[in-house]
């Protein structure tokens, strides 16, 4: 077993202290500027700031504080990171430094189309990549996340009924989809209608019959979905949806199970986004950016934003198309977060065909790895059969039962063994959820560690419970009252002088 | 051979399979319809050794022409700015690249506490007491705040200027099509750009949620009729949402201060590259109150104490109000956001101080005040079109020819010229947007003068 402790900055009571509690007042700070030509400027006095509250500091004082600050992340350079519809794979080192290269970092969006040819042609072929992956005709690689993605692929289907003069209001979603589904489609403009999942975890058909009708715009669905299982009643449902006059909707942040093995525009999807933080390796940063591209079907392409990108065969150059009169326009300020894309496509390049498949197929040999031996029915069970795909939900409802010792308890002592926990309490359709998504890039050894962490925090819930209750102590700080958190919010360090007692 | 990023060899994977009494992967797969399964495989290229992608990427992207390797005035949205070594390097450590949103505080608590700073020098920055970890962009944050501003007031009108980047509107009109948000555009004075008042007054009314204006505006100019434009929102009980450069907020007044209950923005010029406009960072910030609180989307980091009550520490809060829970009640669909550019922001803000920052606020407006005199005394250019103070970014109108052509040239000369306005702005012939920030040198603006001349006389 593992012996752990994270990295744990002490000030007095509290961790490494806050920026603004660092530092001399006085002149102290980090860089020096360039000069400039030392012109006058014409700011009117009623428009300059008197003050500004903000820390000085010498350069190595900042360093050192971001840097302790770092010590107390966890992350997946560091160790397992099996977060349910996450995929925490690893991130290629190589990918970064493609990323930060002169011609990536330092261009304008706003260049002329001549001295940009290179970040034109490498989206297009990563457009291209990515429809060949995903069954789909054509890309926008615009939303910033999966849920930006999810958003557009609403503003597409709303685009889609005006075009056609029919009012539809309604989307259809699945109760074990990522909340996102639901606020991205009320976003739009659409009622959500929920249908439930039978007793194989799957979308249930008749409940599904039922809630489709001529107000049907759209069902969202992800496959395989949050409970790790393949709907293998897809072309079923495809036909239903259709045959209903809607439009099927893919969510993609399941894609890394299937990934080489089936593509969603074969099962009949007409709008897919992807998660290239998730499936094509570019790093998560702590929350983002991220990148959500979204693929159509044909029948779609001519509501997609502008610009697209074209190339010109006879001159042997990429434009950018914005002379697209049914486009829904805009969803970000430029072309999407360019530096992640350079990310992903050397990713695929890296991985090939085959390399994607092996990772799918790797990805779920890990995951039902995991389930074959957790699942023992006494401490932690599945709900439904597998196999699963990519992730398995367990259920800690024996443990809690026979013990009082809860998910969240499980969780939060995984944290003492040196690993990030599974996502827990999603979805909401299985008490005590834990859901855990290895992904390829781990080893048998890490999943054999965590199996026997899992196990130990089983047994130690039977003898010592406490202890569990009382964790996390190996981390940089106990468990936190998140509630109070969330009771009484200081946001900001202005706030928290506002409301701090004198 | 297995793929270098996968560590079970077929072997273990074997013994894997066997433990699971299964012989063959595809067993795994027996609920995908044979259909549906890919049989030929994908058609891509084959992997590609690491160094053949560097060598293949590299070679794409050298029919790049970066500004670091010839002087660029484009800015509009994205600015460019020296990113400090500094900042470059805690960005890409590992343990905040690599992880993920904070679920777990007491394992990531270096990630909460560097967002809960960024909230706390945006919110000194802009004035206000809360901001938020990030939104995509500036344009995603004023389609955000159009719909808090809604939902706040009960109200579903949003008024916004005339001068505004087309692009941006169009993520606003995106944005507002949903709850079917009423947007009204104010016309400017075509001497100074200012905000009209007098049509702003009748259009604000009781069913205005939100007046949004941008400080320094899309084309440059200071809107200095702050305080009325204030006080005739405030007086139909909308909100007062202000769009901005945070570099600007070095030297400007803050927007908190001139009764701003909303303030957005571009984050990318602190301390993160421009990257073909993206990564961004979407500011959005608002007033402490509850009724706004409530309704704030996107992440919010606050502070807390350890359950036992020793120790500081932080986490995720207010997350009711988040999709996850929330789902189509949320005040937001926003999952993911840029964490990794709010901590290099908060980096590079704790980097410069106040002093660093107005410094900086001041070269960018000074060299910009330097080449519009210079470029003003070049004949067939006019510069700036507005009457009023500019920050960092004006206007320049080319009476004799097309900016494209004039931008052609420049090229030829070993300039990007600035941006086209004749799609955004008909109305003011043929001019560009320019921009100017500390990587200028003297040389670098002498330069583009004299090119624009030697263009101009033809």
């Amino acid at each position: 077993m593992m012996n752990y402790h994270q990295a744990r900055w002490i000030c007095e009571s509290c961790l490494e202290p806050l920026i603004f509690e660092m530092g001399n007042k006085g002149g102290s700070r980090g860089i020096l500027l360039p000069r400039g030509v030392g012109a006058e400027i014409n700011i009117p006095e009623k428009m300059l700031r008197k003050s500004l509250n903000i820390p000085e500091l010498s350069q190595p004082e900042v360093v050192r504080h971001y840097t302790r600050l770092s010590q107390m992340n966890f992350c997946v350079d560091t160790g397992f990171y099996p977060l349910g519809s996450c995929t925490m794979k690893y991130n290629p080192k190589v990918n970064e430094e493609l990323a930060d290269l002169d011609e990536v970092a330092n261009i304008h969006p706003d260049q002329d189309e001549g001295t940009v040819q290179g970040a034109l042609e490498i989206m297009y072929r990563l457009e291209r990549l990515l429809c060949e992956i995903t069954g789909m005709s054509k890309m926008c690689l615009q939303p910033s996340a999966g849920a930006h993605g999810e958003f557009l692929g609403m503003l597409l289907v709303r685009a889609y009924f005006r075009a056609r003069g029919e009012t539809r209001k309604e989307v259809i979603i699945p109760d074990s989809a990522h909340g996102t589904n639901f606020a991205s489609a009320g976003m739009a403009g659409f009622n959500v209608v929920v249908v439930p999942s039978n007793n194989r975890g799957r979308v249930d058909l008749e409940a599904l019959r039922a809630a489709l009708s001529e107000k049907t715009a759209a069902l969202m669905m992800t496959n395989p979905n949050t409970l790790g299982l393949f709907e293998d009643e897809i072309l079923e449902i495809s036909k239903m949806v259709h045959d209903a006059g809607g439009l099927l909707y893919y969510d993609g942040a399941n894609l890394n199970g299937i990934i080489g093995k089936a593509r969603p525009g074969d099962m009949g999807f007409d709008i897919v986004h992807l998660n290239l933080h998730k499936t094509f390796s570019t790093p998560h940063g702590g929350g983002g950016p991220g990148s959500g591209p979204v693929g159509v079907a044909e029948k779609l392409e001519e509501f997609l934003p502008v610009p697209v990108i074209e190339y010109d065969e006879e001159q042997g150059r990429f434009w950018l198309n914005y002379n697209r009169p049914h486009s829904i326009g805009k969803i970000k300020s430029f072309f999407g977060n360019f530096g992640v894309l350079v990310k992903a496509y050397a990713y695929i390049l890296s991985m090939g065909a085959d390399g994607l498949k092996e990772a799918a197929e790797a990805a779920v040999i890990n995951a039902n790895y995991l389930m074959h031996k957790l699942a023992d029915g006494k401490s932690f069970k599945v709900n439904y059969d597998g196999p699963c795909k990519h992730e398995v939900v367990l259920s800690a409802e024996p443990l809690k039962r026979e013990t009082g010792v809860t998910a969240r308890d499980v969780v939060k002592r995984l944290l003492d063994f040196g690993l990030h926990p599974p996502t827990y309490y999603f979805p909401p359709i299985v008490p005590e959820a834990l859901m855990i998504e290895p992904t390829e890039t781990e080893s048998k050894e890490e999943l054999d560690r965590f199996i026997a962490a899992m196990k130990a925090v089983a047994q130690e819930a039977r003898t010592d419970p406490g202890r569990v209750k009382a964790a996390p102590t190996a981390t940089a700080i106990g468990r936190l009252d998140e509630t109070r958190a969330s009771r009484e919010p200081i946001l900001s360090w202005r706030m928290y002088q506002r409301l701090k007692p004198k | 051979m297995v793929h270098p990023y996968i560590p079970n060899s077929r072997e273990t994977r074997d013994q894997m399979l066997r433990e699971m009494g299964l012989s063959d992967v595809e067993e795994l797969f027996k609920d995908i319809p044979p259909e549906l399964r890919i049989k030929r495989g994908l058609d891509l290229p084959p992997a590609m050794p690491e160094l053949a992608v560097v060598n293949h990427v590299k070679s794409v992207l050298s029919k790049n022409l970066p500004f670091t390797k010839m002087p660029s005035f484009l800015g509009g949205g994205v600015w460019p700015h020296y990113v400090p070594a500094h900042v470059r390097q805690i960005v890409k450590r590992a343990e905040f690249l690599t992880s993920y949103t904070p679920y777990q505080p007491e394992t990531s608590q270096g990630m909460l506490q560097a967002l809960f700073e960024f909230q706390s020098l945006v919110a000194e920055l802009v004035g206000l007491e809360v901001a938020n970890a990030s939104m995509y962009d500036w344009a995603t944050s004023l389609g955000e705040a159009a719909l808090m501003s809604a939902r706040v007031t009960g109200r579903s009108k949003f008024i916004l200027p005339k001068i505004i980047s087309k692009d941006r509107l169009s993520v606003l009109e995106n944005y507002a099509a949903g709850p079917s948000l009423e947007l009204v555009e104010v016309d400017y004075d075509r001497e100074t750009g200012q905000v009209d008042l007098d049509q702003l007054a009748r259009k604000v009314d009781d069913n205005t949620a939100g007046v949004y204006i941008e400080n320094p505006s899309y084309l440059g100019f200071l809107e200095t009729q702050v305080d009325e434009i204030a006080e005739l929102a405030h007086s139909k009980g909308a909100l007062f949402v202000v769009g901005v450069n945070p570099i600007s907020l070095g030297l400007l007044r803050a927007p908190g201060d001139y009764g701003a209950d909303i303030v957005i923005g571009e984050g990318q010029p602190l301390g993160n590259p421009v990257s073909f406009g993206g990564p961004t960072l979407g500011i959005f910030a608002c007033r402490g109150e509850q009724r706004l609180l409530r309704q704030l989307p996107g992440r919010l980091i606050g502070m807390t104490k350890t359950v036992d009550g020793k120790d500081r520490g932080f986490c995720m809060v207010l997350q009711t109000r988040e999709q996850h829970i929330r789902r189509e009640k949320a005040t937001s669909n926003i999952c993911s956001n840029e964490a990794l550019c709010a901590v290099a922001a908060a980096v590079y803000l704790a980097t410069l101080g106040p002093r660093g920052l107005r410094e900086l606020a001041e070269v960018c407006a000074a060299n910009a005040s330097y080449l519009m005199k210079q470029l003003s005394q070049i004949e067939g250019i006019k510069v700036p079109l507005f009457k009023s103070p500019h920050f960092n970014e004006f206007t320049m109108q080319c009476t004799r020819g097309s900016i494209s052509w004039l931008n052609a040239e420049l090229l030829k000369r070993g300039f990007h010229g600035g941006k086209p306005l004749r799609r955004e702005f008909p109305e003011l012939g043929e001019a560009a947007l320019l921009c100017t920030t500390e990587l200028h040198t003297k040389e670098n603006l002498d330069g583009f003068v004299e090119a624009v001349r030697k263009v101009m006389e033809g």
